[in-house]
């Protein structure tokens, strides 16, 4: 199908709106928009960072997700309690396939699950004691862990659960830190919430405990800020870094360990790749410790190149000379892959609808493979998101914020593109109906992604997917029309 | 009255970030800019308007003030 214009677009979003009951409708028309990217103001064309209409089939996370699956939960060092009833930890741990180096359950705890199990004695009674004596088992069983964060769910707000006493206290008598979070699923609208209440109990609790802490710097070193290290994501990225010439010395919080975070205030630049997730605490450091920050892409050869002669600006020659001394190095690479997939790929139209960054960061690597975004949207965006993602999109493309499952599946029948990526929720729904799918929130169990190094992977993932030929066998032999398989017989 | 932040952009134009409702955007107009003087009503991008007690020098950014909100847009 060819490209709608501005009124199909427009047209296709009355439809989509037309089942709505009159307020949600009016609600939800706020939404869904139509690039323009001559609009400045993204607040005049799209509304975000709102609270779902119930009834409607949301794809948002809460702010436990934001806090304990997202920002605290990579730290590998540390043990994350998931302080309530089970479920909540037991269902997102290790989904999210953060990679570490270490050896899981002696000193290294990522992908493990601890969770105070609460039952209903403990909301009738509180959960104050099973926290302390949970606290002294953890010590017991794991005395390398090199400190204790408390995620609080639900419940715990609701029951009036004391946990900053619980954790000070624990805290002197374990001799480590322990973090009480106040990151209950029911504040907010959006996981976003709970990636600033973390950003906030870091701020508080790690970086304010450790500035006294010495150690040696150079002018050189970086933190890499909001690189989960999906897939080995901050790994593909440390590598530029580190050949430039830079010292990178945290990475937030993929891979990453306490001790990182407590040097974080001594880098002197630091790099977020996630904007929306760790933008807090970059505006905490630049303004107490005059670091300033900068917001980078590192997805497909174009936002690389352009990314790291940004980074490189912010150091002198030599860093300046090696920038361009990279980017000379992997262009043979680049420019292989880009040639091998590229005819493939050509003209190709996806649709995206993820999380934080993606939906914009990715367009320049679709892009670079000769492929095109017709529609992206945020679970959990805010306005200055939007502001950025219109300059990225063509005109006429459509934009969804919160989008609901109706919305989205209504938008794909329409719209037909090529390929989509989002999250595991939508995969199964999509290929059955008959439309590749790649679940861009882990990379569909692939990756990195980042880099030179990942962008080889994303240009093969997307050709493995697009190209695969199950898409022509969605229809059985006896129910394709009868000169077809006329032809085959003869 | 709220916290917010106040610092320079990749631009240089200066950046209004109002932590509570995680609402960021650019200053369009500041009511006293001056050696002696800096701070007063701001507007912002969005149709917003606050007010910072008027400091008597500029302030090295980013800076955490208290504003009163004039005029919300939202």
């Amino acid at each position: 199908m060819s490209h709608l214009t501005r009124e199909e677009s427009e047209a296709l979003i009355a439809e989509v709106l037309d089942v709505y009951p009159d307020k949600a409708k009016k609600d939800r028309a706020k939404h869904l928009a139509v690039n323009d990217q001559s609009v400045e103001q993204s607040k005049k064309c799209i509304t975000s960072n709102r609270k779902s209409l119930p009834g409607v089939m949301t794809i948002r996370g809460c702010a436990y997700a934001g806090s304990r699956g997202v920002v605290w939960g990579p730290i590998k060092d540390m043990i994350h309690i998931s302080h309530g009833p089970v479920g909540c930890g037991q269902y997102s741990r290790a989904g999210r396939r953060n990679y570490y180096v270490g050896a899981t359950g002696v000193n290294t705890f990522a992908e493990m699950n601890f969770t105070s199990d609460f039952q209903e004695k403990d909301i009738v009674f509180g959960g104050d004691k099973k926290l302390a004596k949970l606290i002294e088992e953890i010590e017991g069983l794991f005395p390398l862990h090199k400190g204790i964060s408390v995620q609080s769910e639900c419940p715990i707000g609701l029951i009036g659960d004391d946990i900053e006493a619980v954790s000070k206290k624990s805290a002197a008598a374990i001799e480590k830190p322990v973090i009480p979070v106040r990151c209950e699923g029911f504040r907010g609208v959006s996981q976003s919430l709970g990636h600033h209440i973390a950003n906030d109990a870091i701020r508080d609790w790690v970086l304010d405990k450790a500035e006294a802490k010495a150690f040696e710097t150079t002018p050189y070193d970086v933190t890499i800020i909001g690189d989960y290290n999906i897939g080995g994501d901050a790994w593909s990225s440390r590598i530029l870094l580190e050949e430039m010439g830079l010292r990178v010395i945290a990475q937030w919080s993929g891979d990453g360990t306490l001790a990182e975070m407590e040097n974080t205030p001594k880098a002197k630049l630091n790099l977020l790749h996630c904007y929306r997730s760790m933008n807090y605490i970059s505006r905490h450091m630049e303004e107490k410790y005059g670091i300033p920050w900068m917001e980078y892409n590192f997805f497909g050869p174009t936002k690389i190149e352009e990314s790291l002669r940004k980074i490189a600006a912010f150091f002198d020659e030599s860093i300046q000379q090696k920038c361009e001394q990279v980017i000379a190095r992997y262009k043979a690479e680049y420019e292989a892959v880009i040639a091998k997939y590229k005819p493939r790929l050509q003209g190709k139209r996806v649709m995206l609808y993820v999380g934080g960054l993606r939906p914009r960061h990715v367009i320049g690597a679709y892009e670079d493979l000769g492929m095109e975004v017709v529609g992206t949207g945020y679970e959990f965006a805010h306005n200055d998101d939007y502001d950025r993602t219109i300059k990225e999109m063509g005109n006429a493309t459509l934009l969804y914020d919160d989008v609901t499952g109706y919305e989205f599946e209504e938008f794909v029948k329409k719209v037909k593109p090529d390929l989509i990526g989002s999250g595991i929720k939508e995969k199964y729904i999509f290929q059955k109906m008959g439309i590749p799918f790649r679940q861009m929130h882990s990379w569909d169990y692939s990756g990195p992604y980042h880099g030179y190094d990942g962008f080889a992977i994303f240009a093969r993932d997307m050709d493995m997917t697009l190209n695969n030929p199950c898409w022509n066998k969605l229809v059985p032999p006896w129910k394709k029309p009868a000169e077809s398989s006329a032809a085959a017989a003869a | 009255m709220a916290n917010i932040m106040i610092r320079r952009d990749a631009k240089g134009a200066l950046s209004f970030y109002l932590p509570k409702r995680d609402l960021e955007d650019t200053i369009v107009s500041i009511e006293f800019d001056q050696p002696d003087k800096w701070g007063g009503a701001i507007r912002l991008n969005n149709g917003g308007a606050y007010y910072i007690e008027p400091l008597t020098s500029p302030p090295s950014l980013p800076i955490s003030l208290r504003a009163k909100r004039l005029d919300g847009a939202e």
